[in-house]
């Protein structure tokens, strides 16, 4: 199948999953609160008949139910996610300053995970059953078990607190006037900038709670490559190429790593998702200003649209990380093209 | 995600099958880190059953004199910003997260077995609905779904509970569908049915109990993911009430009270003892259950 029908054919595969995420976001501000007036306007706001009946009219709330959803769908199409109780903005303009952040720290994170994940599922491998092996399948149980949140606490107290070794919470330090806004990543802008003070104490800043959240990625790769390395390492082309006399590096590295490597990128594209939803647990103690920090606020203060909204973009990244990935797929393995 | 696990044939072993315990015992002396996760679980279920027993001190009980008192002689763990002893609140904790947890998945593994055995069984467009609605489902990420139906139903431990069912269950019917239809085109599913078996029977009888065991074992490696995910959503306010012993709740108290790290540390350190020993278990299961990697490790 050539490579543009295969595009187009998970194109449209994803049409009706995000119909379906809208329409399960829809179920649950809609039919789940008994009223969802109440779960989207605040107090003060309860009380002011006017705006209650203009809130009513704007999400059509006296129309039958599949009109309702029309409605929220064509609101949705405009970008109109509602508005936040606690921001009192709409949603989408809260998410647009809210997101660059997270896209930065979440793919330094995937980086990191990616990069360790793989370097350690490797020596794994090619050291099976020595304690070097053990070690890392150890560490790897250990990285997918730890909670996040706590570990982000931790990682801040000892390395900023106590030892002074990384940059405290925030994405730059105070007294420095962060890159003008292009992108809104702020290592990209300051890059544009050309300031070479500000990007590095960007990058300081960005570390550990990069870190941090790579401990369950990195966990989960190298568990994966170690696998995938075994199975491959077993097969007779790997026999082959050992026999033809190629050095083990050549071997391991040019002949088993690529094969290895199509299960790996899988995880990491699911693992992309899941940093991004993992951030909703640490942003808020790096007082990192993303989406995550965000949503913190958001299901603390139970202001259920700015909830609603992060949790409708982020199945939408979700998504469209999983077609990246099934597309790349397509192109690295052969075998699907031919297919 | 779930990797499939080997079917088991509906015939017994010949000879008469060995007890299940020489089994497991058999299992646990080739993994040591099954016996310890084994090990570190059990702890945490005596220390669950017997909190009232073993925590020195009432964990709701407040004593400002006393508050934020660094780990010491008479509170192991020191205390919180109310002065409640932490090591009897953690203790306590395990009386919440492990039943929580077990709860989500036995409640999420039955319903979604029960959808994905109906639908892999029944198949046509009951089939396809079914599984169309479980794509839906996954392609939230587990905790923003479960963040957004725990606010919508409002912060509790039951609405907790709840929400990560409704976020569970499609795990497991996609998995027990796809283990239906293995089992379904099996001769002796056939032969049932041409002894005029009524098909709710068979479905029943022959089908499910074939696809039980993998199902079971999912369960188990799932085991420390549904409690990570509770303590995350607790951690995030939507979980019990404030004043609960709840470990994700406690570390979310000791973020306001920094300098103070034994507040986080030690529930923080339960969570991640637990989840631990679940993935240690499950690791040491799927060894044993994928002939790869049987072995090699």
């Amino acid at each position: 199948m050539p490579i543009y029908r295969y595009i187009l054919r998970r194109v449209l595969l994803t049409i009706p999953l995000l119909f379906g995420v809208t329409l399960i976001a829809f179920v649950i501000s809609h039919a789940v609160p008994a009223d969802p007036v109440t779960a989207n306007l605040g107090q003060k706001a309860m009380s002011d008949p006017e705006i209650v009946a203009a809130f009513r009219a704007e999400w059509g709330l006296d129309r039958p139910v599949h009109e309702q959803y029309l409605i929220y769908l064509g609101n949705l199409l405009q970008g109109d996610l509602g508005r936040s109780i606690k921001s009192r903005r709409p949603v989408l303009e809260d998410l647009r300053a809210f997101l660059p952040a997270t896209i930065e720290l979440a793919t330094a994170s995937v980086f990191l995970g990616m990069v360790m994940g793989v370097a350690f599922g490797l020596v794994s491998a090619l050291r099976r059953n020595t304690w070097l092996d053990h070690g890392v399948r150890v560490l790897s149980l250990l990285g997918v078990s730890v909670p996040v949140f706590w570990l982000a606490l931790l990682a801040l107290f000892v390395f900023y607190a106590r030892l002074g070794w990384t940059a405290g919470p925030g994405r730059i330090d105070v007294g420095l006037t962060p890159p003008p806004r292009v992108t809104g990543l702020l290592t990209v802008d300051a890059v544009l900038a050309g300031d070479g003070a500000v990007l590095r104490n960007v990058l300081a800043h960005l570390l550990l709670p990069a870190l941090v959240l790579a401990s369950y990625t990195t966990g989960l790769i190298a568990r994966i490559t170690r696998s995938a390395m075994l199975e491959v390492l077993g097969q007779d082309y790997i026999r082959t190429a050992r026999a033809k006399g190629l050095s083990p590096t050549t071997v391991a590295l040019r002949h088993a790593l690529r094969n290895a490597l199509l299960p790996v990128i899988t995880v990491i594209g699911f693992s992309y998702g899941n940093l991004l939803a993992g951030t909703v647990l640490t942003e808020s103690i790096f007082a990192w200003p993303g989406i995550g920090q965000y949503a913190y606020r958001a299901s603390t203060s139970l202001d259920f649209p700015a909830i609603m909204g992060v949790s409708m973009l982020i199945a939408l990244i979700f998504i469209l990380t999983n077609l990246v990935v099934d597309v790349l797929y397509f192109i690295l393995d052969p075998r699907l093209r031919a297919g | 995600m779930a990797r499939q696990v080997a079917l088991h044939g509906p015939r017994a072993v010949p000879g008469g099958a060995p007890a299940p315990w020489v089994g497991a015992v058999r299992f646990l002396r080739r993994n040591p880190l099954a016996l310890m996760g084994t090990l570190i679980f059990s702890a945490w279920v005596f220390i669950a059953l017997f909190a009232d027993i073993l925590a020195p001190y009432d964990p709701l009980a407040q004593d400002i004199v006393n508050r934020l008192q660094p780990p010491s002689r008479a509170h192991w763990f020191g205390t919180d910003q109310l002065g409640r002893d932490l090591f009897a609140r953690v203790l306590y904790g395990g009386r919440l997260s492990l039943p929580a947890g077990i709860l989500v998945i036995l409640a999420a593994g039955l319903l979604g077995t029960g959808v994905g055995a109906l639908a892999g069984f029944v198949g046509g467009w009951f089939d396809e609905v079914l599984m169309r609605l479980t794509e839906v489902f996954l392609a939230f990420p587990t905790i923003i779904l479960a963040m957004a139906v725990a606010a919508a139903l409002g912060p509790s431990l039951v609405n907790a509970v709840v929400a990560m069912v409704v976020v569970w269950w499609p795990n497991y019917a996609r998995v027990v569908r796809s283990l239906v239809l293995g089992v379904k085109s099996q001769e002796y599913v056939e032969a049932a049915r041409a002894l005029g078996v009524p098909e709710s029977r068979i479905l029943l009888r022959t089908v499910l109990p074939n696809c039980l065991a993998p199902a079971v074992v999912l369960a188990t490696i799932d085991l420390g993911n549904a409690i990570l995910v509770f303590a995350g959503l607790s951690f995030l306010g939507l979980g019990p009430e404030p004043s609960t012993p709840e470990w994700g709740r406690m570390v979310a108290d000791g973020i306001e009270y920094f300098d103070q790290w034994w507040m986080a540390a030690f529930p923080g350190l339960a969570i991640f003892t637990v989840v631990m020993a679940f993935n240690f278990i499950g690791d040491g299961i799927r060894d044993a259950l994928d002939p790869r990697l049987r072995g090699n490790v």
